[in-house]
């Protein structure tokens, strides 16, 4: 039986994606590799022995023992404020994973994929389309991708450059970009009527962020006629931290 | 010996012992579930418990409103490392629903609306440590929630208290659930922490 144990991981790099949220990049010697949507457990412990775990999301692709989480800092929280302000290069913590066999997307799948993300749900969606591109899957994939406004957009460079079958609408609640065509609000039936596909094309749907904008957008593809079968979900509770 | 996090000090919570290892405090009453949720109208539900010899048990909306109910309040731990505190349900202890069933399995898989599934040892449903309930806080149980009822077993990690249950299903021999093929612990003891397979 495979057994998951707690793996040192040291902070190799990381990246700031918005003024709350960053990447980090964990080196994990003995990192068994995972499954694009598959999360992990983060442990920090202190020097008069208390510890505190969390579960993350992985952001991308293993490359070796390299693996990435990106971390919102949830206000009150206890581990994700150490995650995006205090944790330094070199410093470490332990991880364990990778977990969930559900909310996972692999290169070997042929349906159609479409992927809404609310606020930092993004991360596994993402994990999804760079292992798309990396495993030169020619699967179509669609995302839609809710936020407040335009500085809470993660992975902002990297999702402006072309990346061939994959068509991307941004979904802003409070403020939009100049020149949008779109007016903020939440996630409607439209949005997903025209940036998602219909029913008939059967796509593997995959909805993660906090739960009523999760409720609310599987309620959504269910009234255009999606299998619930085919609506998989993930959220994350307003705690969480 | 863990490794030690530099700079790391944590938010101590005082729950004394009623927090089982690696869990922390919430106040709300975060949500889980792996699809969307099911909408299951009350002249349309039923609860049903299949024995290994073929007998079903079976209530009705109506019939089940009319059992003898209990408003236990509990301690519930999520997998994902939140715990809740004094958690007060109103439902049915399946002691009650179980009065009449006869059965020597030693397994029960739990089915619900939406094709979730989970399992556990009938004896961990059994004696006080179950409840099939319908209200939470003194509120009608809300969908999102596992409405109209879900099962309560809170000495379990909470992916054991399925939502919007329509059925329990004796076996003789176990049948892994819905996160049990997943990854998951087959047990989930929290105090054990028994999160994932192998734990």
């Amino acid at each position: 039986m495979r057994r998951l144990t707690w793996l040192a991981a040291e902070l190799v790099a990381t990246t700031a994606e918005t003024a709350t949220a960053r990447t980090l990049r964990f080196r994990v010697p003995g990192w068994p590799g995972h499954v694009a949507g598959q999360h992990v457990d983060v442990r920090l412990t202190a020097d008069d022995g208390y510890s505190a775990q969390r579960s993350y999301s992985l952001a991308a692709p293993a490359e070796g023992d390299l693996v990435e989480l990106t971390v919102e800092n949830v206000l009150d929280g206890e581990v994700s404020p150490y995650l995006t302000e205090v944790i330094e290069v070199g410093d470490q913590v332990e991880i364990r994973g990778p977990v969930g066999g559900w909310f996972v997307w692999r290169p070997a799948s042929t349906a159609p994929v479409l992927l809404v993300g609310g606020g930092s749900g993004i991360v596994p969606l993402m994990a999804m389309i760079r292992t798309r591109r990396q495993a030169g899957s020619r699967v179509p994939f669609r995302l839609l991708y809710s936020l407040r406004d335009p500085a809470r957009r993660y992975y902002a460079g990297e999702l402006r450059r072309p990346d061939p079958g994959l068509d991307i609408a941004y979904l802003y609640t409070r403020a939009v970009p100049e020149g949008a065509s779109r007016a903020a609000g939440r996630i409607m039936l439209d949005d997903l009527a025209e940036g998602g596909w219909p029913a008939t094309f059967e796509p593997d749907c995959y909805v993660c962020g906090p739960t009523g904008f999760v409720e609310a957008a599987a309620d959504l593809l269910l009234a255009l006629g999606h299998a619930p079968e085919r609506i998989r979900t993930e959220r994350f509770g307003p705690t969480g931290g | 010996m863990n490794i030690i996090s530099r700079g790391f000090r944590g938010r101590r919570t005082d729950a004394g012992d009623r927090l089982p290892p690696g869990q922390y405090l919430v106040e709300d009453f975060p949500v889980l579930s792996a699809g969307p949720t099911p909408q299951v109208p009350t002249d349309r539900w039923e609860f049903a418990i299949d024995t290994e010899a073929d007998q079903t048990h079976r209530w009705s909306w109506q019939e089940f409103l009319a059992l003898p109910t209990e408003t236990p309040t509990v301690d519930i731990h999520c997998v994902t490392k939140w715990s809740k505190l004094g958690t007060t349900w109103e439902g049915v202890s399946l002691d009650v629903l179980f009065e009449d069933v006869e059965s020597t399995a030693e397994y029960a898989l739990i089915y619900s609306y939406g094709g979730y599934t989970t399992n556990l040892p009938l004896e961990d449903l059994l004696d006080g440590k179950a409840w099939l309930v319908h209200r939470f806080d003194g509120e009608e149980l809300a969908p999102r929630h596992g409405g109209p009822a879900r099962l309560i077993v809170p000495h379990l990690y909470f992916w054991k208290s399925a939502k919007w249950v329509n059925g329990i299903r004796l076996l003789n021999e176990d049948w892994p659930g819905f996160w049990e093929t997943a990854g998951y612990h087959n047990y989930g003891d929290p105090w054990r922490e028994q999160r994932y397979e192998g734990d």
